[in-house]
This record gives structure tokens, sequence and C-alpha cells, in this order.
């Protein structure tokens, strides 16, 4: 009988349909993989089944029973509990506060039975096959100690549905086999174990059955030993092209940056071998935290390279701070762009023209004047859908947001331009806009990398697609031979695809 | 247009004509005097000051230690003029350190990346504890006559000092919209990463704004003490809640990146208007700090009714 059953379940943000009428079944003591590309849907299917999110439509039901109205509260009662790959634990408390936390009953004014709650958590953690003491505090655990923290937690809670987020993608082969001896405890306990991971070889060990997402929708459940390798990626891949990708074919010029061995401790890449050219836009792409943006902070000087070389144009520089990397005509447009790409109580023209201060000051004297010139010809060139050039950024549309983050650099006249997730969250108007003026800008000479997580963005507007993974670059691939499969193989550690 | 964006700004100015129409109606007298002369005096250095608060609040920090300095750059301006230094050089003394208090402020914030506000309440009991040590509240008395009133005489001086500050007020109110320097403070304080990522460098920022701050809060504290003839070893206790709540008043927001300064200008006025308008409503003067929290209170309420309202983009 079914654990588990989510039936239909729709969701939507804004205008983008995060999940399409997806059902979904988890069975008492099975193992149940969930995949998909970035962006297919996975995340807000847990945070539904967790009560995070509220589902449009659809219904969800625990051994049967409707469940009405979800919230983490409820969810918990209930008996799911979800593991994430970054452990949410308190990391100032002890580890026997942390699982009392999510185990303990009772009024807030009860007073506390340490000795109750020792034994409780030294007799869970030895559940899970862990020798931490209950005492430490959880900041001094390393970061495998602390995902057993919180199994053991779920397992206080007494869990009948734990969902597993990623949970070995921090952990070492060792640790990995330790886990997964757990989790196969678990199993033969009754738990239902929804096991998300990108390793697909893992999966293939653990794992007894398979939902694939795609796009929000449901491609297909099967049972492990029933598919292959190259059939779960047939599955993840084959997103549709709804968009137009005008990337026109201009001449590729010399190479603007070169990066020969370029490594960096801090922000997790290492051996990077990378060449853009004039009017050539090299995509990168990689599942979340492959350290494509982490590439891209190293580029623009925020976590400056500690091995390797840089070289601009030919001559070798050193970037070691943003300012340095606009004096060299770098510009990033960064991922999260409400929190970093534009200031939302600026208005238009000061966010437009902020990277280009000196520029258009003399004697430190800024010139309003010509920053409304700037501002009005970026409005005018990007289309920007704005009341005046004196209106906070805030109250626009998050494309036209998106549009002054890129007018900001654009201002800068950079040769080389980072587009991080340039077209997330916005809407397809503003996204075929944002790709035209990628295909012109590149007409002009401009070098242009660009990070999406979105594959067909990366395929349509990309002269040549770059494929990382851990850190490290994967593989290469030119227009013509870069498909979904080889891209997403390649991504997922299988050169062989 | 005008409206909404000097909302806040409009809203001060309201309020201090409410009082005034308030005070036409129902104290005429108020305005026989020379009440404003003395307003505006007495004023003169938490205007000052306040431009100061201003910028620091702007930058999204906090200085708390201002009632402190202003007090040990009064008494240092006292000691400085009783050593026999010309007035020019005792005036410039003391803004100097002014500024070395605020660089000492801005050092550790910007520096070591330290919450301001702890770092501004140790170098406030630092400060105000250090003097009493070494001065054990002894008042500085004998000050050559050139001190009082810059030895220009009541009329004259008072002219001077109020003249100073607005002059100050005027070329910092300039500066913050037309000089570069200006506009990076403004986006440190709505989003000191963006700033960052834009190649401003907010570090350097947040320690100029906190020199800025110490500077003038030496400046304030000379236009204070040139108002008598002995430096009080007290002086300066409690300016910066004065300050801070003159700037909220003023619509600046504490979250940093918002506001002008003609709104705490306005502010500064509207509080110290309060207590004198009390004696000639006949209330009881004690009345006066629970109207000036309630005032805080309303203007940051109001503060957070408009932001409710205001259309927030689709996320």
């Amino acid at each position: 009988m079914a654990l588990l059953r989510a039936c239909g379940i729709s969701k939507a943000f804004g205008g983008v349909q995060a999940l399409k009428g997806v059902s979904f079944e988890l069975r008492a003591g099975e193992v149940h993989a969930l995949v998909g590309e970035n962006g297919a849907g996975k995340s807000t299917l847990i945070k539904i089944i967790t009560g995070a999110l509220q589902p449009d439509e659809g219904t969800l039901e625990l051994a049967g029973q409707p469940v009405v109205h979800s919230d983490p509260v409820t969810a918990r009662r209930l008996g799911i509990a979800a593991i994430y790959q970054q452990p949410a634990l308190f990391p100032e408390l002890t580890v026997a506060e942390n699982i009392a936390l999510g185990v303990e009953q009772g009024s807030a004014w009860q007073p506390v039975r340490w000795g109750d709650r020792r034994v409780k958590a030294r007799e869970l953690l030895t559940r899970v096959g862990a020798s931490i003491h209950p005492d430490s505090e959880v900041c001094s655990l390393t970061m495998p100690e602390q995902q057993l923290v919180e199994i053991a937690r779920a397992l206080g809670a007494e869990a009948r549905v734990l969902i597993m987020d990623e949970p070995t993608a921090s952990l070492s082969e060792r640790e990995v086999e330790k886990l997964h001896n757990v989790v196969r405890g678990l199993r033969s306990a009754g738990v239902g174990i929804v096991y998300i991971s990108h390793r697909l070889d893992e999966l293939f060990q653990i794992a007894d059955r398979v939902t694939v997402l795609r796009d929000g929708a449901l491609v297909a459940t099967q049972p492990m030993n029933q598919v292959d390798r190259v059939g779960l990626i047939r599955m993840m891949v084959g997103r549709e092209l709804t968009a137009v990708f005008p990337k026109t074919t201009v001449k590729i010029g010399e190479p603007v940056i070169e990066l020969r061995e370029v490594g960096c401790r801090v922000a997790g890449v290492r051996g990077i071998d990378l060449t853009v050219r004039a009017g050539e836009i090299v995509g990168l792409a990689g599942l979340v935290g492959a350290g494509r943006t982490e590439l891209a902070r190293v580029l623009f000087g925020l976590t400056p390279a500690d091995e390797g070389q840089i070289a601009l144009r030919g001559k070798r520089v050193a970037i070691d701070s943003p300012r340095r990397a606009i004096e060299l005509g770098i510009a990033y447009v960064p991922e999260d762009r409400r929190r970093h790409g534009v200031i939302l109580d600026l208005p238009v023209a000061a966010n437009t023209s902020l990277a280009v201060l000196n520029q258009l000051s003399a004697g430190g004297r800024l010139s309003f004047a010509r920053e409304k010139v700037l501002a009005r010809t970026m409005v005018e060139r990007l289309a920007v859908k704005t009341s005046s050039i004196d209106t906070p950024v805030g109250e626009l549309s998050g494309g036209n947001q998106q549009k002054i983050a890129v007018a900001r650099w654009l201002a800068t006249e950079p040769s080389l331009l980072i587009l991080d997730e340039p077209t997330q969250g916005i809407d397809i108007g503003a996204k075929a806009e944002i790709h035209r003026l990628m295909g012109d800008l590149a007409a002009r000479g401009m070098a242009i990398l660009l990070i999406s997580s979105e594959l067909p963005e990366i395929l349509g507007m990309s002269d040549r697609v770059v494929v990382m993974r851990a850190g490290a670059i994967e593989g290469d691939l030119n227009r013509g031979d870069a498909t979904q499969e080889r891209v997403l193989s390649l991504a997922l550690g299988h050169k062989a695809a | 247009m005008i409206l909404t964006r000097f909302r806040r700004e409009i809203s001060v100015a309201a309020a201090y004509a409410l009082l005034l129409i308030l005070l036409l109606i129902f104290a005429p007298t108020f305005f026989k005097g020379n009440q404003f002369h003395s307003i505006l005096v007495s004023s003169a250095p938490i205007v000052v000051a306040a431009i100061g608060m201003t910028l620091v609040i702007l930058a999204r920090q906090i200085d708390i230690s201002i009632g402190s300095q202003f007090c040990v750059c009064g008494i240092a301006a006292g000691l400085l003029a009783r050593s026999g230094l010309p007035m020019p050089a005792v005036a410039i003394g003391t803004v100097l350190l002014g500024a070395a208090f605020g660089a000492v402020n801005g050092a550790f914030i910007a520096g070591l990346g330290l919450p301001s506000i702890v770092v501004t309440l140790a170098t406030m009991v630092i400060l105000r504890e250090g003097l009493r040590w070494w001065r054990e509240g002894e008042f500085v008395r004998d000050l050559p006559p050139e001190f009082q009133w810059f030895g220009l005489g009541q009329d004259r001086g008072q002219m001077v000092v109020v003249g100073i500050a607005l002059v100050v007020f005027a070329a910092f109110a300039w500066g913050l919209r037309n000089l570069r320097a200006g506009r990076t403070v403004y986006a440190t304080g709505s989003d000191p990463e963006a700033a960052f990522l834009a190649g401003i460098q907010p570090r350097r920022v947040t320690l100029s704004v906190f020199v800025a701050m110490g500077a003038l809060v030496g400046l304030a504290a000379m236009l204070h003490s040139a108002r008598f003839a002995v430096v009080d070893p007290t002086a300066g206790t409690g300016l910066e809640l004065a300050v801070i709540a003159a700037v909220v008043v003023g619509g600046v927001a504490i979250s940093g990146g918002r506001g002008t300064l003609v709104g705490p200008l306005l502010g500064v006025w509207l509080m110290a208007t309060i207590g004198p308008a009390l004696v000639f409503f006949r209330a009881e003067a004690h009345w006066e700090k629970a109207l000036q929290g309630a005032v805080i209170l309303l203007a940051v309420a109001a503060d957070g009714f408009g932001r409710v309202r205001r259309p927030h983009a689709t996320v």
C-alpha cells in the first residue's frame, strides 16, 4: 500500500509553471529516487510534501488519509521529515538539544529533563551508527556527522517518510557507503525514503524505484532495475524549446580572455582552461553547485584566483577585486539580481550609472545631465518599461530589473560580459529581448560568458558549450556537437554517453 | 512625483507647520519674543551633529558614541584655548580630534567588520569614563576672552555659530546629492554587496562616514562650547539619542540608503521647538520627553505604513 500519495499536483510561481499535474507515490520500506535537471520541479515537489508550499491543485494522502491543509508543523507531526544537502541544525546548540528540538513535545514552560534528553539522543545516535557525544556542539562536527544527527532527529520524531535531498553531495566515498547502510537500515524498518541525487551511480546501488521529472511534469516512474543510465539521461533531457534563440553567426575574433590552469581554493574551482573570443558566446553548463558561479566570481575578482594564469587580450593580468575587473573591461551581471544586480531603493538613473560614476563626474562632481542621457539611452536601447528614469528599480517587473542590471554593465562598455542566469524567473517576452540583446552585443565584438541552468538556452545561444562538474571543466563542445544528452551526461560525470 | 519622492520630508515639514499653527492660535505670544532666535542658536550644534549622523545612518551604520566624543572635544577645545592657541587653531584642533575618534570607530567597524552599535557603545563608555578619570568632573574655567562667542560679543557670535552650522549643512546637502562620493554612501547603505559588485568599496565608504561624523561632532562641540564662559564636563549627555531621533523623524530610513539631509534639519528644529512650545501651552516641562518620544514613534510608524502600501515588484 502506498505510504504517501500525491495526485495531480500543480504549482505556479508568478507566470512560471513549476509543477504540472505531477503524481507521485511512495511505498513503505522503499527507496524512491527522484531525478531531473535543474528546474525540473524536484524542489517544489519536496516543499509541497513537507508543507513548506501549498499546491495550487492536487491532493496529498498519507497512509490513505487525505492531508487537507499542510504546513511544516503538521507535516512533521504526520511523520514527514526532510534532510537537505546543507544540514539545517542549530550550530551553537549541542547535539542532544538539536535532537530534542525535533523530538520532544510538551509546553514551552515545562522544565527540561537533561538526563532523559541525553539518553534519548544517545539511543538515536546509536541507531544510525554514529559515535557522537550528545554534549558536543553541532558546529564542532563534520558535515557527515551533522547529517547523521539530522537523520537521528528524524528517527526520533518517528518519521515514516524521510526525504533526502542530495545527502551525499559533500561526502567522500567511504562516508557515502556508511550513509547508504543507514538508509538500508531505515528501509528495512519500514520507512519510505525519497532520495534525490545527481550521482546516478549511487541511485542504481540504493534505489528501488525512480521517478523522472522534466519541466515540471512527470516523465515516468519505473523500477530501478528496468532502466539503465542512458535511458535515465534520455528521460531527463528533452525539454521543450519554448523561446526562439536568435544567435546570429558572427565572425569570431581574437581571444579576449584566456585562462590556463586557473584555480581558487576558496571558490572550490581548479584546473580551469578556458578561452572566450571576441564575438563569441560561450555557454557554461553544469548542475547547481558545479562551480559555474564560483568561476564567474573568480573572473570578477570577488574570490581571486590563487593558481594558474589569466590573460586578457594576450596580456597577463591579476584580477584581485571587482574594481580591478571593471578597469580591465570585465562586467558581471550576478545571479540573484534582486539582491546584487540592482539596488532596489535607487532610481533607474542612479542604478544605470553606478559602475561608471567616474566617467560621469568631473572633479568628483556628478553630472546629472550626462547621467540622464545615459539612463535615457539605455532605457530606450533595452526597451525597459518604466514610468520614468526617477522610478526606484524596486517598482519595476523582474524582467525590467534584469535589463537595468545589464544596462549598468553595458555602460562600462566591457570587452567581456559574464551573465549569470540572466533570464531566471522573467517572462517569455523579456527573455526573448535579453537573448536578442546578447546576439547584438556579440555581433558588435563583445565576448560573452553565459551561465544558465536552462539547457535549451545554453544550446540555443552559445557558439561553444563548456560543461563544469565538481569545480572543474568536464568537457568542451562545439555548437554543432552539443546536444542535451551530451551536455547532461558530462554534467553528471558520464563521458561515454 | 515630487510628492511621493519627498514624502518623508514633506511629512516632517507638515508636522512642524502644524505645531507652529497651533502656537499661532493658542499662544501667539510665542512669536513675539526671540524664541526662534534662541532655538536656532541652541540647536546649531545639534544640526551639525545630525549631518554626520545622517551620513552614518544612510550607510547602514549607527554611532552612539557621539555624546562622549562631543564632551571630550568640548573639554579639549577649552584646554587648547587656555593654553594660548589662537581661536582658529583651537577650532581646527577640536575638529581633528573628533575626526580621530571617528577614525577609531570606523577602523574597527570597516576594518574588522564589527557591528557599529557594539563598537560605538564601547567607545562611548571608554571616552566618557576616561574623561571622568582624567578630569574628575572639573569644569574648564579661566578661558581667554576670545573663547566665548569667539570674542565677537553675543550678537555677532550667535550669528557666526548659526551661520557656520547652516553653511556646513548647505555644503553637505549639496555634496550628498551632487558628488560621486554622496552616491556611494546611498549605494553602500542600500546594499553593500551590490555596491561592491558595482566597483564601489563599501569599507572605505564606511570608514569615511565615521571620520566625517567625528569631525562634525568636533565642530558641533566647538560651536556649543563657544556659547559659554566655562566648559561643562557633562556636556553632550544624551546627545546621541537627540540626534538619532531628529534624523529618524526627518525620514532617514534606519535600514540605510534612503533619506536626505533636509528632513533631519527640520527634525532637529521640530524636536527643539517642542520644549519651548510646551511652556507657552502652560504644560508641565516634563511632558517634553514624552511628546518627543511620541513624535519619534509616529515618524517610524508612518514609515511602516508607507512601506506596506508601497507597491513591490513581483518576485
